[in-house]
């Protein structure tokens, strides 16, 4: 193999495995190390630069960190990286005087955000300390979007929806609140320098089986019913409850009806356990509070006594895999069963829709309803209107939203300035030593062996109770140390020169995990197999030196470093030195490198 | 130099050989030796060989001297038994308690100062009586702890870090042990585990005095041009004569060496050693043969390495002292003292009718 080109930021970006995988790139490991030492304003304010809502996302983001995260390789769980955000938000001090305020003399460029949830206000924010006009319509009355509408109070109180959009409102971005735009043909009248739409994927998926419609008056699409029960409009449900659906929206669904009346709820999914969408952690929430799911069961019809419900008919089926692998739902032939109940959520997917965007005005559609998009720069067909967050490429998240909203942003940036879309900036990155003397790191280098510390939560016969009562209490100061300290400092980089490497085999001999080999160079697929411990995950990167001087090379396997630094604790010449790598995402006003 | 443990956290692949053990498990307590030290390596070679010879530690007993190399059995096998003996005396006090329990697997581990100066009376004499041990010498040809002072290895004509050359001829441990009698016989450096390890693995599962002297660089005294023990030099000048191969009888052989390139030796154990050749006319099993070559290689500046000599049909203290099979501790007051009647016997066997 040739030898790793470190210079190029890609490759340390990779190692830290949280980082990459989230879709923003976080700086995970610098700010849990700053709340492991109670700076958490600090902490939040890496956060809110990067992410833009650190203490939503602490409580609801979809945490892509978490399985990507390396002590979940080498240890029972990952860290809580999701809950050391939270934190951050709820043990800073006023961070008021840190934020960023908007120039005083604006650029004279006028921005359009249609909705105002994370793409829109993300996109409002980066914008709006550059110096843009920014204005955001939205049908409702105060900004939030899905993030207010569909996530259950229990889970995401408002007054933390309140404090994080506000502080972007505050910006002296312009809101029209109660305004639904009904056209965009309209909107591109009016002499917006650039629009953005972050209209979300407001539709949810009916389920289309015998019955729906006559007992119409039982059955609920989920994500309505959860906006009505968001704003106070639905105050009730029947004792007996099915809900259709096995993603993240059928576990609210689920225990929200249990916080409403519903006695006797119930999660009926078509597909097995494991393969359902919702994230493991939701599943276990829902359990936790009693609820059964139930597994392998496609719905056949809605029973019913002239329009008043009586259950859902189900027919049990198992999977069965072709040899590409895909699934298809076979039944068994046992009877079909029904299940009695009184009231049904539906909530089985959601789907894009823009019936404000007329067909005749050059913004183009694929076949599935999404706009035709550069991936990159989320610029439409029409060159001054561009996408972000569920709208723009299908529902996902909001990190993914909030990652698409910085994008957005510096399109519109560039655009605005009449520059090239496709040079994107580069990220900021820096490497530096953090050897402070003979064995003493800035950084805590002792890997804890802690186990994964639980969210503290309220009793559940006073939270079943009180729908807006919020059922975690985050963890306190203690236990966010701890769970702190098991964060591996993966953005802590072993950094090898071989030009001052006397091949003692120190650092192979001291080395936990046995990740580092002196061995004789080769193609990458005989190197894996021949190292001390066979590099068997091929998602991960072999670190490869320049040749030394016997002719042999070092290789370092990076997927089970535990960036412990006995490797350059152990280092007669500092051929090995832990160097911290951070890298800050461009945002929008980030030079564009000169070539 | 890292003053807390390893972390306990292991790859979910980790080995484990058939007793359930890592390697790991087959380490000791962290190294306080400098970094980058030779003798760290020695350990790991020593981790490694005993995990993979399957032993179980508490059938090891490590006994050492004082000095360095002497501090090393802390940083291994830390669930053996250890015994760190007074300067100069590891072979007395092995040879002692290899007396009393037979069944123990004895591993001597000492310097170039507490073997080839204080201690090379003892050394001679474990050797040439046959003591069933592996003595292993961490030879860096310098005192270490106490400032880097030639050791009496240290060949004459190499450079201390000061820049004085050393004008005293060398002990060379390896010559004396062929000459004394031990039945294996090897030389070895700490920075070539592929060598070292089955070197270490072979001498444990041999019957005798097995005696490897590894050539082990001080990092911080003897790693300098003009020194004949540093990485650099030793690897310059190193000459294999042969590269060893430890097959158990559990093991299957699939490897397979054109004609002549291969020489095996069956131990007493089953256990087979594999040489491959890389000087074609070195003959392990010739003790003068090979002190011969030893001699001759050195006046040409090489620093011969490899299985030097064994002897597997060689016997043990044991064996000529015709001791009883059982550990001393396990024979019982019924055997020790069998009671007036049996004295009475003997002494009437003893006298003249």
């Amino acid at each position: 193999m040739i030898p790793t080109d470190i210079g190029e930021h890609e490759y340390f970006h990779k190692v830290v495995d949280c980082q990459w995988a989230c879709p923003a790139h976080t700086p995970v490991p610098e700010y849990i190390r700053l709340i492991a030492a109670g700076r958490y304003s600090d902490a939040y304010m890496i956060n809110w630069q990067s992410n833009v809502f650190p203490g939503i996302l602490g409580r609801v983001c979809d945490r892509p960190c978490e399985p990507a995260c390396r002590r979940g390789r080498l240890d029972k769980e990952p860290v809580a990286i999701c809950r050391l955000k939270r934190v951050a938000a709820d043990l800073k001090d006023d961070i008021q005087d840190r934020l960023p305020v908007a120039p005083l003399k604006r650029n004279g460029r006028r921005i359009a955000c249609v909705g105002a949830g994370p793409a829109s206000l993300t996109v409002a924010r980066d914008l709006a300390v550059l110096g843009y006009q920014i204005t955001v319509f939205d049908n409702g009355v105060s900004p939030g979007g899905m993030m207010r509408s569909q996530i259950p109070k229990f889970r995401l109180p408002d007054s933390v929806i309140d404090e994080e959009c506000g502080y972007i409102v505050n910006l002296g971005v312009e809101t029209r609140y109660n305004q639904w735009v009904d056209s965009l043909a309209q909107l591109l009248t009016e002499g917006w320098d650039a629009i953005f739409v972050g209209t979300g994927a407001p539709r949810g998926r009916d389920a289309d089986v015998p019955g729906r419609n006559e007992a119409a008056a039982h059955i609920h699409i989920g994500i309505d019913w959860l906006a009505n029960v968001a704003f106070g409009h639905t105050t009730r449900i029947s004792p007996r409850v099915i809900v259709l659906g096995g993603g993240n929206t059928a576990m609210d669904c689920c225990r929200s009806a249990l916080r409403m009346g519903g006695e006797d709820v119930k999660v009926v999914v078509r597909s097995g356990f494991e393969e359902m969408k919702a994230s493991p952690w939701e599943k276990e929430d829902a359990m936790h509070e009693g609820i059964p799911i139930i597994n392998m069961r496609v719905p056949k019809e809605f029973v019913h006594h002239s329009g008043k419900l009586v259950g859902v008919l189900f027919e049990i089926v198992r999977a069965e895999y072709d040899e590409k692998g895909r699934r298809s739902l076979v039944p068994t032939g046992e009877p079909d069963i029904l299940m009695e109940c009184d009231e049904v959520l539906v909530a089985i997917g959601q789907e894009n829709a823009f019936p404000w965007i007329e067909k005749d005005i050059g913004l183009e559609f694929d076949k599935w309803g999404l706009p035709v998009l550069n991936n990159m720069t989320l610029q439409s067909t029409l060159p001054k209107v561009f996408f972000g967050g569920d709208s723009a490429l299908g529902p996902k998240n909001i990190i993914t939203a909030v990652a698409q909203g910085h994008q957005a942003a510096i399109s519109i940036d560039l655009f605005c300035s009449g520059k090239s879309l496709l040079e994107r900036p580069p990220p900021m990155t820096n490497l530096v030593s953090q050897k402070m003397g003979i064995h003493e790191w800035s950084y805590d280098n002792q890997v804890s062996e802690e186990e994964r510390k639980k969210v503290p939560v309220k009793s559940l016969e006073k939270t079943l109770k009180d729908i807006k009562l919020e059922l975690e209490m985050g963890f306190d100061p203690y236990m966010a140390c701890s769970e702190a300290e098991r964060c591996l400092n993966c953005d802590i980089e072993t950094v090898f020169t071989a030009k001052t490497c006397i091949e003692c085999d120190s650092c192979v001999d001291i080395c936990p995990t046995e990740c580092i080999t002196f061995t004789h160079n080769g193609e990458e697929d005989d190197l894996r197999g021949r190292l001390k411990a066979p590099a068997k995950d091929l998602e991960q990167a072999l670190y490869v030196s320049d040749t030394l001087k016997t002719g042999r090379v070092m290789v370092k396997d990076e997927n089970i470093c535990l960036h412990c630094g006995m490797c350059a604790e152990r280092c007669p010449t500092g051929a090995w030195d832990m160097q911290k790598f951070l890298l800050l995402a461009a945002v929008a006003g980030t030079e564009v490198r000169r070539t | 130099m890292t003053y807390f443990a390893k972390p306990r956290l292991l790859r979910p692949d980790t080995p484990r050989n058939s007793l359930g053990y890592t390697r790991r498990d087959y380490e000791g307590a962290i190294s306080t030796l400098c970094a980058g030290c030779g003798h760290d390596s020695i350990s790991a070679a020593v981790v490694q060989a005993c995990f993979d010879l399957e032993i179980e530690p508490h059938r090891v007993a490590k006994l050492s001297g004082i000095g360095c190399s002497s501090k090393t059995p802390d940083y291994f096998l830390g669930n053996s038994h250890g015994f760190n003996t007074t300067h100069g005396r590891m072979p007395s006090v092995l040879t002692g308690a290899a007396l009393a329990n037979r069944d123990l697997l004895y591993l001597g581990v000492s310097g170039d100062g507490d073997s080839a100066s204080i201690g090379i009376g003892q050394f001679a004499h474990a050797m040439r009586r046959g003591v069933n041990m592996t003595y292993i010498v961490e030879n860096n040809g310098v005192y270490g702890l106490t400032k880097g002072q030639f050791s009496a290895t240290a060949d004459k004509g190499s450079k201390s870090k000061r820049g004085v050359v050393n004008n005293d001829t060398p002990i060379d441990l390896v010559a004396l042990a062929l000459q004394l009698g031990a039945s294996y016989v090897a030389r070895s450096f700490s920075g070539d585990k592929e060598q070292l390890i089955p070197l270490i693995k072979g001498a444990m599962r041999h019957r005798g005095p097995a005696f490897i002297d590894v050539i082990s660089p001080c990092v911080t005294f003897n790693n300098h041009a003009g020194s004949t023990k540093s990485y650099d030099y030793v690897r310059e000048h190193n000459e294999a004569v042969n590269r060893l191969d430890v097959i158990l009888p559990r093991d299957k052989i699939n490897a397979s060496y054109p004609p002549g390139s291969l020489r095996r030796v069956v131990q007493h154990d089953g256990s087979i050693l594999n040489l491959r050749k890389l000087d074609q006319d070195y003959d392990p099993s010739d003790r003068i043969g090979a002190m011969n070559h030893l001699q001759e290689r050195q006046a040409l500046g090489e620093i011969v390495t490899g299985l030097l000599f064994v002897d597997s049909s060689a016997e043990e203290l044991h064996r000529h002292l015709n001791t009883v099979e059982k550990p001393l501790n396990q024979l019982g007051d019924a055997y020790l003292c069998p009671g007036s009647k049996a004295l009475e016997a003997l002494n009437a066997s003893l006298r003249r009718s």
